[in-house]
């Protein structure tokens, strides 16, 4: 194991599957000036490694970015392209779902489109209400695409490996706010499967069900309220389409409560899913009612005492996980 | 077909026969859809035969061409069966995309024809991805684009034109005017001096084509297509043609004014290029054997299609996806006919 930021960390498994597989590359705004990378330094010195056809530094044209990604795809390579954040990424979303997601199946399985799309999610401080979104549950609702949020810089490294060599498309959604994150990253291969969750701790009382940097909290509040002799289970999904039902459905049989914790906007979010189907699938179970948390609809604010009233936070997940454990 | 020999009329005769073909498909499409037997829209190439032929008998089976929502002529002459489109309007068994996608999404990657389109420009910017992926192979092949004038109007028409110059892509751009924009006059909603000048605002090499004059498409294109391949770069070939029928097939054509369909009519291209292979010498009789020969292969394509069986309705869970693919219905919510 070595200790590893999170931009490293993904940053060295991109590079190990293009050492691995010559038709990989990746493409996006920025990726081979000095900065290697656009917020964070995801692509710092590749371009000396790999070269500019393969560490392709483009115009800023998110239509194009991602369609060429599409074209390059279904034309037989395999590229990473880098949206910079899901906010951005919106000035793409024709190409990702009327393209990207359909041409296997309005093609009747002609061609497939293994490509990668990075579009970080989240709040950073100050960064207000165009920098700062949670989308995955846009893409979660579109059929055809592998949706994958990680948080820790071995589920980076890990999930971008699997996404790279999945021959579905998959949205690779990182959190602004764990780039500079550090974490236990496996010396060997590491590959993380998709669609795996992890079990980050252990409980008996209570599962909450998080992802992305949310599972951090999640991870936090239920060290408080072990303080208090709550035994809480914390499931980091990791991927969001397809999601661990397996490992929730055990989680939940064996602690009988559900909490579900989102950094975004809680309304249609993607909680409401694991809600609705763990009450479906596991009404038996269920000791009392399953709770979500997310954040009020609003745009992100900017100014600190608003943005924190944003903010789902450990403090937060704790108060709602009282109401689930004592209803 | 041979590069060799342009303007030969045997060629040209050859080529005739191509663009007859692609006039009874959409011909006969129009009376499949009439008749009910079309589940969806067709949007159909009549008057603009000569430019989707001219191109693509400049094109390898090895290169690439991604069209747009009007995509049944530039199928048919990269290579596309006939009979597997038909079915696929008509949503049968055997279609070129499974009978999933119909009209607007025909798609043949066996001969490069990387897909018609719903979305008006993504075939501009996947195309320039083609291209780099062509690039990054070390592959020998080139990419063709077809795009009307009103997609000039959409932003990712300069993304793309600017993107294919800025990694010298090995790709050509096909600008097919036909006037409309789906039913609005493209000039009355258009700035500037045109196509032409938008792509040679980019530095980009262009050629200007009567796109109803085969033999000047095909010479036209023979000449872009040399420079793709001979290493300079994206050319753009704006060819000047006219929608005869629709933006689709039951459009009432409200928005022209009286007379102007009938007088675009008499520069249709297939009848101008049945007088030049005349005029060359070609036996009125080996003319019409060319245009009988077509209009045979489609009416056997409409049969053909008429008689094959419809998918079976668990055919609709396939190629969604590897990972997390739909569940089937559960069993108390199965109708009659669906899946089991």
């Amino acid at each position: 194991m070595t200790e590893m930021m999170f931009q490293d960390a993904v940053r060295e498994g991109l590079a190990e599957e293009m050492r691995r597989d010559p038709l990989v590359w990746a493409l996006g705004e920025d990726l081979s000036t000095a900065h290697g990378g656009t917020s964070a330094n995801q692509y710092l010195g590749l371009i000396d490694e790999f070269g500019p056809k393969r560490i392709v530094n483009t115009p800023i044209s998110e239509n194009t970015i991602m369609g060429a990604a599409v074209g390059a795809a279904v034309a037989g390579t395999r590229p990473v392209a880098d949206l910079r954040m899901a906010d951005f990424g919106m000035c793409a979303v024709d190409e990702l779902v009327n393209q990207a997601a359909k041409i296997r199946y309005m093609f009747g399985g002609q061609a497939r489109v293994p490509l990668v799309v990075r579009q970080a999610i989240g709040v950073r401080k100050g960064a207000a209400a165009q920098h700062s979104q949670s989308t995955e549950a846009w893409y979660v609702h579109t059929p055809g695409l592998v949706v994958v949020a990680p948080g820790t810089p071995a589920d980076g490294r890990g999930l971008l490996k699997s996404a790279i060599r999945s021959d579905d498309p998959v949205v690779f959604m990182e959190h602004k706010d764990l780039w500079g994150a550090t974490g236990e990253v496996p010396d060997d291969e590491g590959v993380v499967p998709l669609g795996k969750a992890s079990i980050v701790r252990e409980g008996s009382d209570l599962t909450i069900v998080s992802w992305s940097r949310m599972a951090r909290l999640a991870e936090e509040a239920a060290e408080a309220l072990a303080g208090d002799g709550v035994s809480v289970e914390v499931i980091d999904l990791r991927t969001l389409w397809p999601w661990d039902k397996a490992a929730v459905y055990a989680s939940v049989g064996k602690t009988g409560r559900l909490l579900v914790a989102q950094e975004a906007v809680q309304v249609g979010g993607f909680a409401a899913e694991i809600m609705a189907d763990v009450t479906e699938a596991c009404a038996s179970a269920l000791e009392t009612h399953v709770r979500r948390i997310g954040a009020p609809r609003m745009p992100v604010p900017y100014a600190e005492p608003m943005e924190n009233e944003y903010r789902v936070t450990p403090a937060r997940i704790v108060a709602k996980a009282r109401e689930v454990l004592e209803s | 077909m041979s590069e060799q020999n342009r303007n030969e009329p045997a060629r040209i005769l050859q080529l005739y026969e191509t663009m007859c073909l692609i006039r009874a498909f959409e011909e006969r499409a129009e009376e499949a859809f009439d008749a009910g037997l079309v589940n969806g829209s067709i949007h159909q190439y009549i008057g603009q035969e000569a430019v989707g032929t001219g191109v693509c008998a400049n094109l390898r089976d090895t290169d690439y061409i991604l069209s747009n929502h009007r995509g049944h002529g530039h199928s048919i002459a990269k290579g596309a069966d006939p009979e597997a489109m038909m079915k696929e309007l008509m949503g049968r068994v055997g279609g070129t995309s499974g009978a999933k996608g119909g009209s607007m999404h025909i798609a043949d990657f066996s001969v490069g024809m990387l897909g018609a389109n719903g979305v008006l420009a993504d075939g501009l910017t996947m195309g320039v991805g083609a291209a780099q992926a062509i690039a990054l192979k070390g592959e020998d092949a080139i990419v063709a684009v077809f795009v009307g004038d009103g997609t000039t109007n959409r932003g990712p028409f300069y993304e793309a034109l600017n993107w294919a110059m800025v990694y010298e892509l090995p790709i050509l751009f096909v600008c097919e005017n036909n006037t409309y924009a789906s039913s609005t006059l493209t000039r009355s909603v258009t700035a500037g001096e045109g196509p032409v000048a938008r792509a040679q605002a980019f530095g980009m090499p262009t050629f200007d084509v009567d796109g109803n004059d085969l033999v000047a498409v095909d010479a036209v294109a023979a000449e872009a297509i040399g420079a793709v391949r001979g290493g300079k770069g994206p050319q753009f070939l704006h060819a000047r043609t006219y929608r005869v029928k629709g933006h689709i097939s039951r459009d009432k054509l409200l928005y022209r004014a009286e007379g102007e369909t009938e007088e675009n009519w008499k520069r249709e291209p297939l009848g101008a290029c049945a007088a030049w292979l005349a005029e060359e010498g070609i036996a009125e009789d080996d003319i019409a054997a060319a245009r009988d020969a077509a209009y045979a292969r489609i009416d056997a394509a409409v049969e053909a299609a008429k008689a094959a069986p419809f998918p079976d309705a668990s055919l609709a869970y396939q190629d969604v996806q590897d990972l997390g693919p739909p569940e089937i219905w559960p069993e108390n919510l199965r109708m009659p006919g669906g899946a089991s």
